[in-house]
């Protein structure tokens, strides 16, 4: 236990923790979208995640910004910024609903035990990294710097920089977009009633197969956010980046809740936070032992998460 | 009345989910040997009182109790072990199983037989006229050596179970496998399956729901029989007519709240069950 | 296109239920006559020359040894998928349990530096696997199964990081070698070159399979007498609705509990062979997508039966050797079947799900399709 080095460094484990955990909460959106609706764990998204990571260099790359870019002047970083999470958003999100179309759809309507959806899941899972691993021979992928760290503020003495405001402002931005869309809009409406009960919302002429679909591709635009933000933060992709991401998301709603919207962001920055703390107390090696834990201890004490469940209910 | 008379003991209880209250103040016992009847329209909170009697939910206020011991807060199967079994309202069989293994399962309320001694065939007790095998090395060798707890159990559960389902008159599917069986003897199966845990007290859950009159008329045989063997039955049915021949003593719930108890003839009387079942509201009654 | 298929793969299986029908109406001696000559088959097979089946990239008693230990992995994995339905994502970690128990107690590099010989260590890495699964079931087996899957999976991955990352203990990459093997000598006769040699040592991978081949032999005829006495039947009632099962009297937590240790028994002693075997270990053996293959050959094959599990263990591990054979190039580069084995049974298990969940070899009178006579007895 380094317990003085925790202490010394606190303030800048927790911002690191809720910069990752930003992260984590866009991804874990996908799964708790998914719960809440189908009452099912989609393996795949973490899949869904990794494609979003690879569509943002392409994209840049594409429109001439390669590795060794370096953008100058807000107005092209801005430009940069919407073309990636186009680019992500959209590769994301066809990547959900084509899982949807093969893994899910052909199952349902001989409604099998939820332990068929989970190995179709898990099949296109491994499909899909694998795909992606012999596309590119198994190598990394870079992309360019977008924006240099540069420091905003400091806070208890610790420097909070620009690409931390950013990832943790652009996650809330993207959150609150989906709350609204849940909340307010008609098609939202659906989803909170098909997540509610969906015999009754067939009933009412709402068409669960769309609404499902929908759903999907909601998780696949929160997962290209999170996956732009990945590449700005981190810089750096691989074939397999989704798969270990992907379970701390998952163990990020299910900290705070699967199947409900603000358990998500809890959940995440509060893992973040977390596995931060836990790396400063006994090792930056066992980072990614922590996730794990907390998923068993959560699963031990309060199975529901911290803000329970349903999606139905996630109201303002 | 003595202790010893009441068998099953509902104390004052309440069930709220969220807002929604279930139950609420719900008081009643079950008497040894009796058949006793739990009636009262769709949405009245009968099957929810079968649930908290078998351990499905845990009451929020009020206890259960049966033989004298305290039924809330333990586990289903423990429920079942002290000797409450129970059919279900929308039939709950394993499908993919045959009607022999249906009832098998009931049975292995009562095993003993761990892990390590269905593997090791351990320990070894006496063998008995009907866990014996029929002939040549087998017989003389179980005869010296005592057969296997495992082989014991299995073969006494056997004959019980191929007795249990000609008792409810389905000896002849017993290798069927439960989802080809009729809707009739679905529900069949599903008596036999609870009786095989070998209860004191066996809770129908609307048995005779989807039956015409002639079957019904059979489940009633049915049941006089059981209660015949000693066993206290309770019944849900919201048919009043169905429960009035062959009840001792009807429960009336509305609302999740008791409104009448007696028997079938004070119950018919009751202005407030006549009011529950015309939809007549109470205070016009 | 579809249909059609669909009718060809029944007529497969009606074929292959009257090969079972046709093996049952057998009298008794003959089947046990037929099942000792297919044993003793088996462990002349790597002796035996069969055209077109021998390996000859890889040496063919080493690919018979890696299927035989698969099989033994899967028949575990069958325990927990097959028969409790539990879905276990980390297999592979309890087969890593195991193998370092039998590198930490028996290899003089370890830091323990007891030295056991491998007989005392395989006892001590099946125990300590099966508390292993014990410790990571008590508080995820009372919980909802679906979890259980994401649960298992970090388990994998966690006891990945504790053998690539502790140094201390597991040496990590750089691995533990000189880990010790039974002891025997070959005889003279079996290979003059062999004679004098250790059985399990280096020269040959035909005492390994041997010994592999009776140990399957063995776990089979144990899982199959817990499949069939009140324990299977518990397992299969769980499977097909755990509250009622639980109102009948079933303890189902006890039982998951045990079906849990008893794959995480299996998957050790397929550990300990392992590390016996390759006479070294590292963080580097346990690749968690190993994993998803051993849920692949269960799944593949047909879960809770164990001529389908056996099946997809011969598929996952054998066809890609084979397939090595044929050395087939694409643009002049020659094609590494191991690299696509991931994607295409990641495809295969979409493609089984969807159109027969139960797999290649399904359970026989738990098809889907019930058979004609169970029909006829349903009355109108």
């Amino acid at each position: 236990m380094q317990f003085e080095y925790w202490l010394d460094n606190f303030w800048s484990l927790t911002v690191g923790g809720l910069t990752q955990g930003a992260i984590y909460a866009l991804v874990a959106l996908g799964y708790t979208l998914v719960y809440g609706v189908l009452r099912l764990i989609n393996f795949a998204h973490s899949e869904v995640f990794m494609i979003g990571t690879f569509a943002v260099p392409i994209a840049w790359t594409a429109i001439g910004y390669g590795r060794d870019a370096h953008p100058s002047g807000l107005g092209s970083v801005v430009l940069l910024f919407a073309v990636g999470l186009i680019a992500a958003a959209l590769a994301s999100a066809a990547t959900a609903m084509l899982v949807e179309r093969v893994a899910y759809r052909p199952l349902r309507p001989k409604n099998p035990p939820s332990l068929i959806f989970l190995i179709t899941a898990i099949g296109a899972s491994v499909v899909l990294s694998e795909a992606v691993g012999l596309l590119v021979k198994r190598k990394p992928m870079g992309a360019m710097t977008l924006i240099q760290p540069k420091e905003v503020f400091t806070i208890f003495g610790t420097s909070v920089d620009n690409v931390q405001l950013l990832v943790v402002g652009a996650a809330i931005g993207m959150m609150l977009l989906l709350d609204q869309f849940i909340n307010r809009t008609r098609a939202g409406r659906g989803v909170r009633a098909v997540a509610q009960n969906p015999d009754a919302a067939a009933l009412m002429g709402v068409n669960r197969d769309r609404i499902i679909l929908m759903i999907f591709m909601l998780g696949g635009i929160m997962a290209g956010g999170a996956a732009l933000l990945y590449m700005i933060k981190v810089g750096s992709t691989k074939y397999d980046a989704g798969f270990l991401l992907g379970v701390k998301a998952f163990a990020a709603a299910v900290l705070g809740g699967i199947g409900n919207l603000r358990g998500a962001l809890l959940g995440g920055l509060l893992l973040g936070v977390v596995e931060n703390w836990g790396a400063g107390l006994i090792g930056d090696k066992w980072i990614d032992a922590t996730a794990f834990v907390v998923l068993v201890v959560i699963l031990m004490f309060r199975p529901t998460g911290l803000l329970g469940e349903s999606l139905g209910r996630a109201r303002a | 009345m003595t202790m010893s008379d009441t068998l099953l003991k509902v104390d004052n209880v309440t069930l709220r989910f969220g807002g929604v209250t279930a139950l609420d103040g719900v008081d009643f016992e079950v008497r040894r040997g009796e058949i006793l009847g739990l009636i009262g329209p769709n949405g009245a909170g009968k099957t929810t009182c079968f649930n908290v009697m078998t351990g499905v939910f845990k009451p929020t206020a009020g206890e259960v109790t049966f033989d004298g011991e305290r039924v809330s807060g333990r586990a289903k199967y423990a429920i079942t072990r002290l000797g409450i079994a129970r059919t279900f309202q929308n039939i709950r069989l394993f499908p993919e199983m045959t009607a022999l293994e249906n009832v098998l399962v009931g049975t292995d309320a009562r095993h003993k037989t761990s892990v390590v001694g269905a593997l090791f065939r351990l320990p070894r007790v006496k063998a008995e006229a009907h866990t014996l095998p029929e002939s040549g090395w087998r017989r003389t060798f179980a005869l010296t050596f005592g057969v296997s707890r495992h082989i014991a159990e299995e073969r006494a559960a056997r004959a019980k179970a191929l007795d249990l389902l000609s008792f409810v008159g389905i000896e002849g599917h017993a290798d069927a496998q439960a989802k080809n069986l009729s809707y009739g003897d679905q529900r069949r199966l599903e008596i036999a399956r609870a009786l095989a845990t070998e209860p004191k007290l066996l809770c129908l859950d609307e048995p005779a729901a989807g039956f015409n009159p002639a079957e019904k008329a059979r489940l009633l045989e049915l049941i006089r029989k059981i209660r015949d063997l000693g066993l206290t039955v309770l019944l849900i049915e919201h048919d009043m007519r169905l429960v009035m021949g062959v009840t001792d003593r009807l429960v009336v719930l509305e609302f999740g709240k008791k409104i009448a108890e007696g028997s079938p003839a004070e119950v018919r009387e009751n202005p407030k069950v006549i009011a529950a079942y015309l939809g007549v509201p109470q205070d016009a009654a | 296109m579809m249909s059609k298929l669909r009718a060809l793969d029944n007529r497969r299986l009606g074929f292959l239920s009257g090969i079972g029908d046709r093996w049952h109406a057998l009298p008794k001696p003959w089947r046990i006559a037929f099942g000792l000559a297919f044993v003793v088959f088996l462990f002349a097979l790597p002796r035996i020359n069969i055209p077109f089946f021998r390996t000859v990239e890889t040496d063919f008693t080493t690919v018979l040894w890696t299927v035989a230990i698969y099989v033994l992995v899967a028949v575990g994995l069958n325990v927990v998928i097959g028969l409790a339905g539990l879905l276990d994502l980390g297999y592979i970690g309890f087969f890593a349990v195991g193998a370092y128990s039998v590198a930490l107690f028996g290899s003089p590099q370890s830091v323990l530096a007891t030295k056991y010989p491998w007989l005392v260590c395989v006892p001590i890495a099946i125990a300590l696997t099966m508390l292993s699964g014990v410790l990571l079931g008590w508080p995820t087996l009372r919980v909802r199964g679906d979890y259980l899957a994401i649960v298992t999976l970090g388990f994998g991955e966690l006891i990945r990081l504790i053998a690539e990352k502790g140094d201390a203990l597991t040496n990590g990459p750089r691995g533990i070698a000189e880990i010790p093997y039974p002891p025997g000598k070959w005889p003279a006769g079996v290979n003059s070159e062999w004679t004098g040699l250790d059985m399990f040592g280096p020269v040959t991978s035909l005492g390994w399979y041997w010994l592999t081949l009776v140990l399957v032999i063995v776990c089979m005829w144990a899982a199959r007498r817990i499949e069939h006495s009140r324990v299977g039947r518990a397992w299969l009632a769980i499977r097909e609705d755990e509250d009622a099962a639980e109102i009948m009297g079933v303890q189902a937590f006890r039982f998951k509990l045990w079906a849990f240790a008893i794959g995480a028994a299996l998957g050790g002693l397929s550990g300990a062979i392992f590390a016996g075997k390759q006479n070294f270990m590292s963080s580097g053996s346990f690749e968690l997508m190993t994993s998803i293959l051993f849920v692949a050959m269960v799944v593949i094959g047909g879960s809770g039966n164990l001529a389908g599990v056996t099946l997809g263990a011969i598929l996952v591990w054998y066809l890609p050797f084979k397939l090595q054979d044929f050395n087939i190039t694409i643009d002049g580069e020659r094609i590494n079947f191991t690299e696509y084995r991931l994607l295409l049974f990641g495809l295969a298990l979409i493609v089984i799900m969807t159109f027969r969940p139960q797999g290649l070899l399904p359970k026989r009178y738990r098809s889907s399709q019930p058979p004609a006579a169970a029909k006829e007895e349903v009355p109108v």
